[in-house]
């Protein structure tokens, strides 16, 4: 990213007291217009740990005419770099490649919560361009005196004001910013473009940071390397509940070159080669207590059950036994869905520098505010003297917004006077990762003689909320959520869990739309038209309506032999359908997926072919969880500990994929990082029954499992 | 045990006195400090750390030092050629066959070296060739894509 160019920026000279006020935040990046903005969703400045207090975003226009946008959001493929350019270009009137996006620098970049939740356009679009507006029109007032001419009579032009009467008269963005020191808030009076204004936004762009990553010179935080740094590699228990008894170290620090560091529970091994350090480590010898535990895969679904608490009522309306005694037909089912893991390519990384009572770091994270934070507490050092430096991120999808290993190479760099690498193995990353929850949802419903859906009572255990209220027509509808989707009370899950791309929607939507399903077959219904007859939600059902046209869904009621599924759900604000089509081998039960299509309302796309090539992403490393993820384990001891044990999607799996974006250029931008993967698991299960009768309740929709259930 | 190392990087001779059983990956990545070529699993999984060994896309992380003398190997760095990008290079940025980045260098050696053994390969060819390359963005269909916009543009290689 962009942030190296301001590395060079006097570090010191922005800590302490300085943070105060908005004016001295400024103060040290030199001259420009700067526009500030707040963030308007909703809990996140009640979150905020630190000033300034009233904005958390600014842009500068440089006294070079470039802009530059400072926010604490990073880029971890989803291609924020460019959306969030482009919407600042568009509004200022330049052209995409004077904008710099410096991101996710807690020194430089306002604080901001972090980069999950597909909130960055979502949030963070509308400020932005109310900022750029702003600017605009700060950058016009300053015109208007210079070329001596009224505001309504100039144009803009890639940073070129110019007087409409007389286009030789003219002053350029830079040569306005240059000497200015102007601050200002971005009022939201100053109109932000209408959609036939756009120029930038609305059309597909190629990715800012693709030259970076094509030649190898992206930086991740593993190829951080400061002169004298070590790689740390740190003794690990066999499971998370193992208790070290004894531990002998003596042959580790034999090794030529080797510091071993022991402080509490943490054991590491330091080289300035980290293969070195690993070989070393290996030579640590450490005996555990381990508790036994009958908690697997298979049977923690149970337990997840008898310890849940009490339900939240998410939504309710109607009288359920009202609607029980109109049912003609009763449907009481129950779904299962294991723990899954994030396996970014890159695993956890992190290089800190501690000098003095200052620390600088460079992490792989999501939530560089939080990190610094941690560090700083990890440290006992005052939060200002600790900078978080973020390098570009190797695939996050939720796993990322714990830092653990951020505060080891805090540790390790305080205790050895060394800046130190902490990069975990694929075996670390699958121990430490904060799995997806397990999750069970248990489903009573209930149609009528007309196929009329006259009930729903719905329990989620452990995906919690997200996704969870459906989007049907139910006269008589209870929605209850027991325990959050992303973790619980100790003994709840045997080790950590937290967000996976769209937390607990991927449960959620897999059980509600395979129940629908479920009800559709068993009324004699086509699937498509039994939910559009239940459905009075308008978005959802021109999306659908969208999916099934590009599709070519002819109706039928399943199973059909054809082998085609449909699944709706809802997340970030965002409608989405898919279909798909699958064909099953009736021997062995492998399901081959063939096409995909996918249909998605996510109000304005600010950059369509982003927001595609996310759609693509999500439908793909959606079809992991559908068929084939399922993280084995035996109490606190994780089986599952690199690819050849846990399966993601490769190649061979790809599907034909088809994408629609509805065109809804006037709503505001919703999410669209995650949405497209919220229907996978179920249109996956739809298809397979459609094809073979074959009614799998539990993810992944396994060869095995498609196997014991066939009947066609 | 330390031994000297002669081997071609990226076209120039390079010596080195490394213990013969490190792996190329993390010579590559420390010692010399080219940190295009990346870890993803370090068992030969995911092909995060492919480099070509003359001409072969081999994994790094499996490969000892003692298994590279005197012989030839490519990186990520290595594809530029004065300034030029690799017709892959540029296809994978055309048609945006990567999303974080952090799987591209092992993708694009790897199909480096499918397509000079192949240079017009079928789509399904081109999946086999790619299969055991793990991207968990889900990049797949466009690094399919770019491969084959690729092939075109090298006319046979
Ligand atoms: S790091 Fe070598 S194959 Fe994964
Ligand atoms: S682009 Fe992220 S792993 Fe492939």
């Amino acid at each position: 990213m962009k942030n190296e160019n301001y590395l060079n920026l006097d570090f010191t000279d922005r800590l302490g007291d300085i943070l105060i006020d908005r004016r001295d935040f400024l103060k040290s990046f030199g001259g420009g217009i700067f526009i500030l903005m707040t963030i308007s969703a909703p809990s996140v400045f009640a979150q905020r740990p630190s000033l300034p207090t009233d904005f958390n975003a600014f842009l500068r226009v440089g006294e070079d005419g470039r802009v530059s946008c400072f926010t604490g959001k990073i880029e971890m493929g989803q291609g924020v770099i460019t959306s969030l350019a482009q919407m600042l270009a568009d509004e200022l009137d330049v052209d995409l490649e004077s904008v710099d996006m410096v991101m996710g620098d807690t020194d430089l970049c306002p604080w901001d919560m972090g980069t999950f939740g597909s909130m960055s356009t979502r949030f963070f679009g509308p400020p932005l361009r109310a900022a750029g507006a702003e600017g605009r029109r700060v950058l016009l007032e300053l015109a208007a005196e210079q070329l001596n001419e009224p505001i309504d009579q100039l144009v803009v032009e890639n940073g070129i004001v110019y007087a409409r009467s007389d286009n030789k008269k003219s002053v350029s963005y830079a040569q306005l910013a240059k000497g200015q020191k102007i601050a200002r808030f971005a009022s939201e009076k100053v109109p932000v473009k209408t959609p036939d204004q756009f120029k930038i936004m609305g059309k597909s762009y190629l990715r800012q940071d693709a030259r970076e990553k094509v030649t190898g010179k992206a930086k991740y935080a593993g190829d951080v390397r400061l002169p004298g740094m070590l790689y740390a590699c740190i003794l690990r228990p066999p499971d998370h509940h193992a208790k070290r008894i004894a531990v002998d170290v003596s042959a580790a620090k034999e090794v030529e070159g080797v510091r071993v560091i022991e402080e509490n529970d943490l054991i590491a091994v330091l080289h300035e080669y980290p293969d070195v350090a690993e070989k070393a480590l290996s030579k640590i010898k450490a005996e555990y207590e381990t508790p036994e535990s009958d908690l697997d895969e298979n049977t923690i679904f149970d337990h997840l059950v008898k310890v849940a608490p009490n339900g939240n009522v998410v939504a309710e309306n109607g009288d359920l036994e009202k609607g029980k005694a109109e049912a003609a037909k009763i449907f009481k089912e129950s779904f299962l869905d294991g723990y899954k893991a994030h396996t970014p390519i890159e695993p956890h990384t992190a290089v800190v520098h501690v000098e003095g009572d200052k620390a600088t770091v460079w992490p792989s994270s999501q939530t560089p505010f939080t990190a610094k934070n941690e560090v700083a507490q990890a440290l006992g050092f005052p939060a200002e003297n600790v900078r978080v430096i973020s390098p570009f991120v190797g695939g996050g999808f939720g796993g990322k917004t714990r830092n653990l290993q951020v505060v080891e190479a805090a540790r390790l760099s305080k205790l050895s006077g060394k800046p130190v690498q902490v990069a975990w193995s694929r075996e670390e990353e699958f121990f430490h990762d904060s799995f997806r929850p397990a999750a069970v949802v248990k489903i009573d419903s209930g149609v009528d003689q007309n196929g009329r859906i006259v009930f729903w009572d719905y329990h989620v255990y452990f995906a919690g909320e997200r996704g969870a209220q459906h989007f049907y027509a139910v006269p008589n509808s209870r929605t209850m959520a027991h325990g959050s989707g992303w973790g619980g009370d100790p003994g709840t899950h045997p080790f950590a869990t937290g967000a996976w791309r769209a937390p607990g929607n991927n449960t959620n939507t897999f059980a509600r739309e395979s129940q629908i399903d479920i009800m559709a077959a068993a009324a004699g219904m086509d699937p498509v038209e039994f939910r559009l007859q239940n459905m009075s939600d308008e978005k959802m059902r021109r999306v659908l309506s969208a999916a099934a046209e590009k599709f070519n869904w002819k109706p039928a009621k399943a199973p059909s032999g054809r082998g085609y599924g449909v699944a709706c759900g809802t997340d970030a604000g965002t409608s989405v359908a898919t279909m798909a089509e699958v064909a099953v081998n009736p021997d062995t039960g492998r399901v081959t997926v063939k096409r995909v299509v996918c249909a998605q309302d996510m109000g304005l796309a600010v950059n369509p072919h982003g927001a595609t090539i996310q759609m693509e992403g999500c439908i793909t490393m959606g079809l992991g969880y559908a068929m084939a993820e399922d993280l084995h384990f035996k109490g606190g001891r994780i089986l599952d500990l690199n690819f050849d044990a846990y399966e993601i999607p490769r190649f061979s799996w790809l599907p034909k994929i088809e994408t629609v974006i509805i065109d809804a250029k006037n709503d505001a931008p919703q999410g669209g990082g995650e949405p497209a993967i919220i229907t996978m698991g179920a249109v996956v299960a739809n298809a397979v029954f459609d094809a073979a009768g074959a009614r799998i309740k539990r993810l992944p929709v396994s060869a095995e499992r498609v196997k014991n259930e066939i009947k066609l | 045990m330390k031994e000297r190392i002669k081997f071609t990087l990226n076209g120039k001779t390079t010596e080195l006195d490394v213990d013969s059983d490190r792996k190329l990956l993390w010579v590559l990545r420390t010692d010399l400090g080219l940190t295009g070529t990346k870890y993803g699993c370090g068992e030969g999984f995911c092909g995060a750390c492919t480099v070509l060994i003359d001409g072969e896309a081999e994994r790094s992380c499996q490969t000892s030092m003692i298994e590279i003398k005197n012989r030839t190997v490519v990186t990520i760095e290595g594809l530029e050629k004065d300034g030029d990008l690799h017709p892959l290079q540029k296809a994978f940025m055309d048609n945006d066959a990567l999303q974080c980045g952090y799987c591209t260098p092992g993708m694009i050696l790897n199909a480096y070296a499918m397509l000079s053994n192949n240079p017009d390969p079928t789509e399904q060819q081109i999946i086999d060739g790619m299969e055991d390359n793990l991207c968990r963005c889900g990049a797949h269909k466009r690094i399919i894509k770019a491969i084959q916009v690729a092939a075109k543009s090298m006319g046979g290689f």
